[in-house]
């Protein structure tokens, strides 16, 4: 129950956020980060009974007759996310009050990313397919918020609206997914699909249904090829940039995967789809991390190439893998948030972000540049940072692995290198060598600003010196439940003298020689052309070509509907209508079933049919339009005959007069207009002709279908009865129109009024 | 009967149509007419026909007695008939007022709504 309770909270507290900010206004920060903070005690308060094996899961009906309950599941993959996220929350929302200090809506920020918190705490801790949907496409919601925070300016809203149509072509992708998983697995609970994962596995609708998985997985944690968008989101203030599109969000891929891993990993296809887009990703990833001379750009392709390392350790699935991937996945969180938000310190007292603008300065700023510095240490993966460990456990899963140890193991070390050297980039260069950037006095910014990342860059080392303090349990929980058994992780820093160990010292030394050759690198991918030819090839283009494909079909489209024509508008509906009905009456109904009854017609009506059918004939055919309005009146005329004949006299009666007085009205004003003249040519008239035609036999056969069925009217013997006896009327039809539906005819009047208003208003109007 | 009734009825509903989709404003007049003659007329003869025996409840009876044609229907179509008079006198003048403004019949010519 305090669960659902919190989790209701933090929306109630975000859509609170911006009057607290008018209220609070300096503090607000501090006392927002009041709410994160509680739910990482919470959370901290869950660890002890979840190591133990004791998840907890609360479920409370929601759509019981669809099987979708809002359920929660904490487990150990749920609980780290959930403390990474209120944690790293906390420190951000401090962040935030003091880096956005100025800006006039920062009110509206606390309200998008409360409410992204919310959203992604569901996302991690719920366990219903739907449930996770749900929370999965409010992030992407509370990310375009965020990410077009600055909405002035056009790069934030087209970074936005990218992250946003990305993301939720992944989120339908992801829907149809869940779904299939849910037919397949005969349920939408998570708890009870994690334990069938061999059915799963045997479904006919498995591979599908990991597809369009994998497809969510993919854009929402900015695999290869959809990785486009991280980078551009960084038009994010950098507090978003450090909390979604590092350490949270874009890990939503991730936390879907190692989720599903017990239902859904293990086979052929799951080796293939995700340790491979893994691996694709950590390499390019790092690579193009070394382009950019923008601080968060590195910084997001380096998170990229994290991603990838993660969904490759994912994907390789092995009780090593899964220990690696977690500790990663921690070491992670806490070292580029870190790094994020150093960046956004600097930038905040520097006025620039251009890493080759920034240099010198650590003494200016020593505290900034302390938690940078063990930032970097985690980045690079030096002892003794968490990111050491985590590095050599990725080693060891790549040496053990099944298939091609030694391909993938020199893919770690080459992404591993190049992760090295943008370390440095990010954590050396701004802060020694020459002083570059002299503007005025530089100093370390207030404690909001360099709190968040001191506290996250001090955990990365404090974490692996103490390990068996917090990231030991936690790990063990974690890769126990991605695994589906119990497993104790015992994380450590020195593993003694192994190959892992040597790959990582050649990897520190690789990076070292990459560090120092970035600005030759750079000279040859400039003189290669690189960035024209991604601009040219890459999935950015691919992009950018896909919207301009949708606007232009819709310009077509548009065109093709919405012609200004009324003629063509009735032609596309009568179109349309025959398409469908016409279709269905063809294939369903047996034509025999129709026929072979007796026709019982007089020939005094055969008569006035005949007479309607000429009449009709006229009106369409004549090129007067005196003989058209007397042959639409034989035709009214012949229809109240009808009536009279068959048991309608009232109708019979209206009908004459309406008529009459149509023929009139008709006669007075046609007399005003044009003569008929032939507008369309002769293609065009046997065109309509047989559409109209077709139309016609369809309503026929139509009529024919139902009249074949007997009609058994449950109202005609009630106004039978009480026609007389409640209504007092001997005249049944006149009752049931003013009495037992009178406001049909008050409705009616109305109509007639209205109308007769208008007609009275346009007779008298005078244009001037 | 009712079959030749609905033989009647698509006639002119395909009439009605075709002459909605002339240029012609006053052809678009006269196919609307028609095409309410025709829906009056598939209600009435969808409710089933029944010849001579309107629903009139004969004096000293307390009920409708059996056969009767099917009151519900006639209902329905008396309202039907008078909204529709309705919707073309407003119809005719409206069109009447556009010839006099735009100069024009053909329904072509009236692509523009600002363009007067």
């Amino acid at each position: 129950m305090s669960l659902i309770l919190a989790l209701v909270l933090t929306f109630v507290l975000a859509a609170m956020a911006p009057r607290l900010h008018g209220l609070l206004r300096e503090a607000s920060g501090w006392v927002l980060a009041l709410w994160p903070l509680a739910w990482t005690i919470y959370l901290g308060g869950l660890t002890g009974r979840i190591t133990q094996g004791d998840p907890l899961y609360i479920r409370y009906p929601w759509m019981p007759q669809l099987g979708v309950s809002l359920s929660f599941y904490v487990d150990g993959l749920g609980l780290l996310f959930g403390l990474l996220i209120s944690g790293i929350g906390a420190l951000v929302l401090i962040y935030s009050g003091g880096y956005l200090k100025k800006h006039r809506h920062l009110g509206r920020f606390y309200l998008f990313i409360l409410s992204f918190m919310g959203s992604m705490l569901g996302l991690v801790l719920t366990g219903n397919l739907i449930a996770l949907f749900v929370f999965w496409e409010l992030t992407s919601l509370s990310s375009y918020f965020l990410i077009g925070f600055e909405h002035e300016r056009e790069e934030a809203r087209q970074a936005a609206l990218q992250a946003l149509l990305v993301t939720g072509i992944g989120g339908l992708a992801l829907l149809a997914g869940l779904l299939l998983l849910g037919e397949a697995g005969g349920t939408l609970e998570l708890t009870v699909l994690l334990e069938r994962g061999e059915a799963l596995r045997a479904s006919p609708y498995y591979l599908p249904a990991l597809i369009l998985i994998l497809v969510g997985a993919f854009t929402k944690s900015a695999q290869v090829p959809f990785h486009f968008w991280l980078p551009n989101a960084m038009e994010a203030p950098t507090p978003v940039s450090a909390y979604l599109h590092s350490a949270t969000m874009v890990k939503a891929g991730v936390y879907l995967l190692a989720r599903l891993s017990p239902a859904l990993g293990g086979t052929a296809a799951w080796q293939i789809g995700v340790t491979g887009g893994g691996l694709a990703t950590m390499v390019l990833g790092a690579i193009m991390a070394l382009g950019p001379s923008d601080l968060k750009r590195i910084l997001a392709y380096s998170t990229v190439s994290t991603l990838g390392a993660l969904t490759f350790l994912l994907g390789l699935g092995t009780p090593l893998a899964v220990k690696a991937a977690m500790t990663l996945l921690l070491a992670h969180a806490l070292y580029k948030g870190a790094l994020f938000l150093v960046a956004g310190a600097v930038d905040h007292e520097t006025g620039t972000r251009d890493v080759w603008k920034l240099g010198g300065l650590g003494p200016s700023m020593p505290i900034t540049a302390t938690a940078a510095g063990m930032a970097a240490l985690s980045m690079a993966g030096l002892p003794p940072s968490l990111g050491f460990i985590s590095k050599e456990l990725l080693y060891e899963a790549q040496l053990h692995a099944l298939h091609l140890p030694a391909l993938l193991a020199g893919a770690g070390v080459l992404a591993s290198a190049l992760l090295v050297a943008v370390a440095g980039v990010v954590g050396l260069r701004p802060f020694f060598g020459h002083p570059v950037h002299r503007t005025g006095h530089l100093h370390d910014p207030p404690p909001s600003l360099w709190l968040g990342p001191l506290l996250l860059g001090g955990a990365g080392i404090a974490l692996a010196i103490a390990p068996d303090m917090a990231a030991s349990p936690l790990t063990t929980a974690a890769v126990s439940a991605v695994l589906g058994k119990p497993t104790v992780v015992e994380l450590r820093l020195w593993h003694g003298l192994n190959p892992s160990l040597a790959l990582s010292a050649l990897t520190v030394l690789a990076g070292a020689g990459l560090y120092a050759a970035q600005p030759f690198l750079l000279d040859i991918a400039a003189r290669a052309r690189l960035k024209e030819w991604a601009a040219r090839w890459g999935p950015q283009r691919g992009y950018e070509r896909m919207l301009q494909g949708l606007n232009a079909l819709a310009t077509t489209q548009t065109r093709l509907l919405q012609s200004g024509f009324l003629r063509f508008y009735l032609m596309i509906i009568i179109l349309t209508t025959i398409a469908l009905v016409g279709s269905t009456i063809a294939i369903r109904e047996p034509l025999s079933r129709w026929m072979g009854r007796i026709v019982d017609a007089r020939p005094y009506e055969l008569m006035i049919v005949v007479l309607m059918g000429l009449a009709t004939l006229m009106a369409v055919l004549t090129s007067s339009r005196l003989a058209a309005v007397a042959a639409l009146g034989i035709v009214g005329y012949g229809v109240a005959l009808l009536y009279m004949l068959f048991g309608a006299p009232d109708l019979a009666m209206t009908q004459f007069a309406v008529e009459t007085l149509t023929v009139i009205l008709l006669v007075l004003v046609v007399y005003r207009l044009p003569r008929f003249t032939r507008l369309s040519g002769r293609p065009a008239r046997l065109r309509d002709a047989a559409l109209a035609l077709a139309a016609g036999g369809m309503m026929t056969a139509l009529m024919l279908m139902v009249l074949s069925a007997p009609l058994k009217s449950r109202l005609a013997p009630f106004f039978a009865a009480n026609s007389l006896t409640l209504a007092k009327g001997r005249n049944v039809v006149n009752v049931i129109l003013v009495d037992f539906r009178a406001l049909d005819t008050l409705g009616e009047i109305t109509v007639l009024a209205v109308a007769a208003i208008g007609v009275y208003a346009l007779l008298k109007l005078r244009m001037e | 009967m009712d079959m030749v009734l609905a033989i009647v009825v698509g006639g002119l509903y395909a009439a009605g149509l075709y002459m909605m989709m002339r240029r012609s404003i006053v052809k678009l007049i006269i196919g609307l007419g028609l095409l309410s003659h025709a829906s009056n007329l598939l209600i009435f003869t969808l409710g089933r026909l029944m010849r001579g025996r309107p629903p009139l409840i004969a004096p000293g009876a307390e009920a409708l007695a059996e056969p009767y044609a099917d009151p519900l229907p006639q209902a329905l179509i008396l309202t039907a008939i008078v909204i529709g008079f309705g919707v073309q006198a407003f119809a005719v003048v409206l069109i009447k007022r556009v010839y006099q403004i735009v100069g024009t019949d053909d329904l072509d010519q009236m692509k523009s709504t600002d363009e007067l």
